[in-house]
């Protein structure tokens, strides 16, 4: 507490490059930017609660939050993983293209919003509770699961609005109303059904919650329309 | 639907001339001339024609002359002939029209309106032939001062990234051109010791080496932007907005993501690829300081921050907030820019030009005494050396071309780029038209247009009696206006020619 970001980022990257393989940093209390850019296998434990862009463009490490994040959890981010034993802000996982994210309990609004995949790097986000309104917007590609453990209902509109690529899960119910026009909502298949059963056991062994408990309820698969959701609106 | 519209062009053919060589037929990837072996003559479609005039370049007898349509409807200044026609194409296609390249609408010029200064007599001028010129700028924020210790230098400095010529190559993306286009325009601003913009499409890996000369953009979309295309770069800029198309988005089409594209911009082939309107992480002026700090973070301080913004009503506000924000370096784009596709609307309709934008940016900073903290560089239409100058007389630290290069290379702004046909392999990902764009050849064109402007620009300054740009950066008293109204004048800064 007390140390700025610039100084403490500063610190951080120093000690990655100097081979630092686990960093535990505590009384962390709105310092911004932390893990921004940072390669590498290493682990990063947070203690308190980090500010905006935690884990933005970063492509490698591990970062462990023992508190809420803010915005902007994992911008941009190319690989690696975020564990939130918490709540995140508004945007996580904007333009998320690789890596895991799995948050233990609410989302702000647009979360995973462009989150795009690329060769075999398919990003993961996993929300423990519900999010709010424009929930994979723009989505290109990924996967985008909320699970509703929280026991709010999803109360979230304008789902997968611009949706063009990936796929979002959702455990419990959401009305038509409350998705955008360009996804379809379908049955999981057996391939969704492993990869439900992939995401969430990853979420029960982070949070220590029952997997069976939370696969025996019924999920919802959320796919984009069409590619090209666009290709009408223009006249050449 | 049987279309209503009258052709734009025509095709006259001088069949003395032809020799049915069929080159015009291969040229044309819009289907226009087609030979007729029946009666061994070469006949054409103009409703096909866009007028890149590709044909009457290439055909070896100068048989070929490609002009507008002779016809036209009745005179009227108000329902102009295109007007028309636009009108009648959306009524038989419906949606939004699109349109590339810089606005055409008559919109005054104001550099047709400013005059430059020369010395005489009570200043001698300066020879550029025989004495040393220094075009050399540097673009990063200025110090408040600066400190001497034992005559070395005490004050710590923001970081500065040097050019040799105040001309840097705009923001193009590999998709709204070709590789071979992308790469000729790299290699000349390696050649001229200057930059050039990646623009929102991603890096190719194989374009990496010229990161010494390369300036990325962080759009939203975020297209490609991973810790090596962050880590190489010479400036990371954030685009908020291009002069062409102010305040929405940007979209290539899904057949133009091709497996190239695709790998370049990290996205499924085939897909469309979309730049949604703000920066969803960006939403007021605290979010683009935060936007501006997280890429400082990124890039270890060591890098110049841009900041990119399309010219609008408040650009001298926006402009001070980008300043204070932490901007590096901000980017000014007027309503002249060009683009690869644009709805046509906006194009036309959105934005202010650059050189009142410019003035009164300028103006702003200085006023605020903040214009030390960022280089302001200027885009959007300049066409010649003497519109440089001007933009440099008016403030600019340097200048964004776009339409000049692709232009250099063989563009003849028939306004068609969306389509991804190109018969000059310019904004196409056809290999077939790309192939037509030697990249040595193009580079060497671009090397000598610029070339030809420094001289100019030399010559220009030496006529003011300067030896230095920095001399001429921000000195309104070089300038003149003609044939302007005395708001203007204000706006520029600059006094009526005689004054």
């Amino acid at each position: 507490m007390g140390m700025r970001d610039r100084a403490m980022n500063s610190l951080l990257r120093s000690m990655v490059s100097e081979g630092a393989s686990r960093i535990r940093l505590v009384n962390v209390f709105g310092q911004r930017y932390i893990a921004t850019n940072l390669a590498g296998r290493v682990e990063i434990d947070i203690e308190g609660t980090p500010g905006n862009d935690l884990g933005a463009f970063m492509d490698g490490p591990t970062v462990t939050v023992h508190g809420n994040v803010q915005d902007g959890c994992g911008n941009t981010m190319n690989s690696g993983a975020i564990i939130v034993h918490g709540r995140a802000g508004d945007i996580a996982g904007l333009s998320m293209r690789g890596g895991s994210m799995l948050i233990r309990d609410d989302i702000g609004y647009r979360g995973a919003i462009h989150m795009k995949a690329y060769g075999d790097q398919t990003p993961l986000l996993v929300v423990g509770g519900t999010a709010q309104d424009f929930f994979g917007e723009y989505m290109a590609g990924g996967t985008a699961v909320l699970l509703g453990l929280t026991g709010k209902p999803h109360r979230a509109r304008f789902i997968g609005t611009g949706m063009h690529g990936g796929v979002i899960y959702v455990r419990g119910e959401v009305q038509s109303y409350q998705l955008g026009k360009e996804v379809a909502v379908l049955q999981p298949d057996a391939e969704d059904l492993a990869l439900i059963e992939e995401a969430v056991s990853a979420y029960a062994g982070c949070f220590s919650a029952s997997a069976r408990e939370i696969l025996s309820a019924r999920f919802v698969k959320l796919s984009p329309v069409s590619t090209r959701p666009y290709g009408t609106l223009y006249t050449y | 639907m049987k279309s209503y519209v009258l052709p734009e062009l025509e095709v006259i053919r001088d069949q003395a001339r032809c020799i049915r060589c069929r080159v015009c037929e291969r040229q044309c990837a819009w289907k226009v001339h087609v030979y007729d072996g029946e009666d061994d003559v070469m006949r054409h479609c103009e409703e096909n024609c866009v007028g890149c005039q590709r044909c009457a370049v290439f055909c070896p007898t100068k048989a070929l002359a490609v002009r507008p349509y002779s016809g036209s409807y009745r005179p009227n200044a108000n329902w102009t002939d295109d007007r028309i026609r636009d009108l009648i194409k959306q009524s038989e296609a419906g949606g939004v029209m699109l349109t590339g390249m810089g606005c055409d609408k008559p919109h005054r010029v104001y550099w047709d309106h400013l005059l430059l200064n020369a010395s005489q007599v009570t200043n001698p001028s300066i020879d550029p032939l025989r004495e040393p010129m220094e075009l050399t700028t540097y673009l990063g924020a200025k110090p408040e001062r600066v400190d001497l210790r034992d005559g070395e230098l005490a004050t710590e400095l923001a970081p500065q990234v040097r050019i040799e010529i105040p001309i840097l190559f705009s923001a193009i993306s590999y998709g709204a051109i070709s590789y071979q286009a992308q790469e000729a325009l790299m290699r000349a601003a390696s050649e001229l010791g200057t930059l050039c913009n990646t623009g929102e499409g991603g890096w190719p890996a194989s374009l990496r080496k010229y990161a010494d000369n390369t300036v990325v953009q962080c759009a939203s979309g975020r297209f490609g932007v991973d810790r090596e295309y962050l880590n190489l770069a010479k400036i990371v800029e954030i685009k908020i907005g291009q002069g062409a198309k102010p305040g929405i988005g940007g979209h290539l089409p899904g057949e133009k993501v091709t497996e190239a594209i695709s790998k370049t911009r990290m996205i499924p082939e085939g897909t469309d690829a979309l730049s949604p309107a703000p920066h969803h992480d960006i939403y007021s002026i605290e979010d683009l300081a935060q936007l501006v700090c997280a890429l400082k973070e990124a890039t270890d301080y060591k890098k110049p921050i841009s900041v990119k913004i399309a010219a609008v009503h408040n650009s001298a506000a926006i402009a001070s907030g980008v300043v204070r924000a932490g901007a590096d370096i901000i980017a000014i784009d007027g309503i002249r820019g060009g683009t690869g596709a644009a709805p046509k609307i906006i194009r036309d309709n959105v934005g202010i030009p650059i050189e009142l934008a410019l003035a009164a940016v300028d103006d702003r900073l200085r006023r605020e005494g903040i214009r030390n903290r960022c280089s302001v560089i200027a885009a959007g239409g300049f066409r010649n050396s003497g519109d440089v100058t001007k933009a440099l007389a008016l403030g600019a630290d340097a200048v964004y071309i776009g339409t000049p290069a692709l232009m250099a290379m063989g563009c003849t702004l028939c306004q068609k780029c969306y389509t991804g046909i190109c018969n000059w392999g310019i904004c196409t990902q056809d290999p077939y038209l790309s192939k037509r764009i030697n990249p040595d050849i193009a580079a060497r064109r671009l090397v000598n247009l610029l070339r030809g402007w420094s001289l100019e620009i030399k010559e220009m300054l030496g006529g003011l009696g300067v030896n230095a740009v920095e001399s001429l950066r921000g000195n309104r008293l070089h300038l003149r206006g003609i044939a302007l109204q005395e708001w203007e004048l204000e706006v520029l800064g600059v006094r009526g020619a005689g004054n």
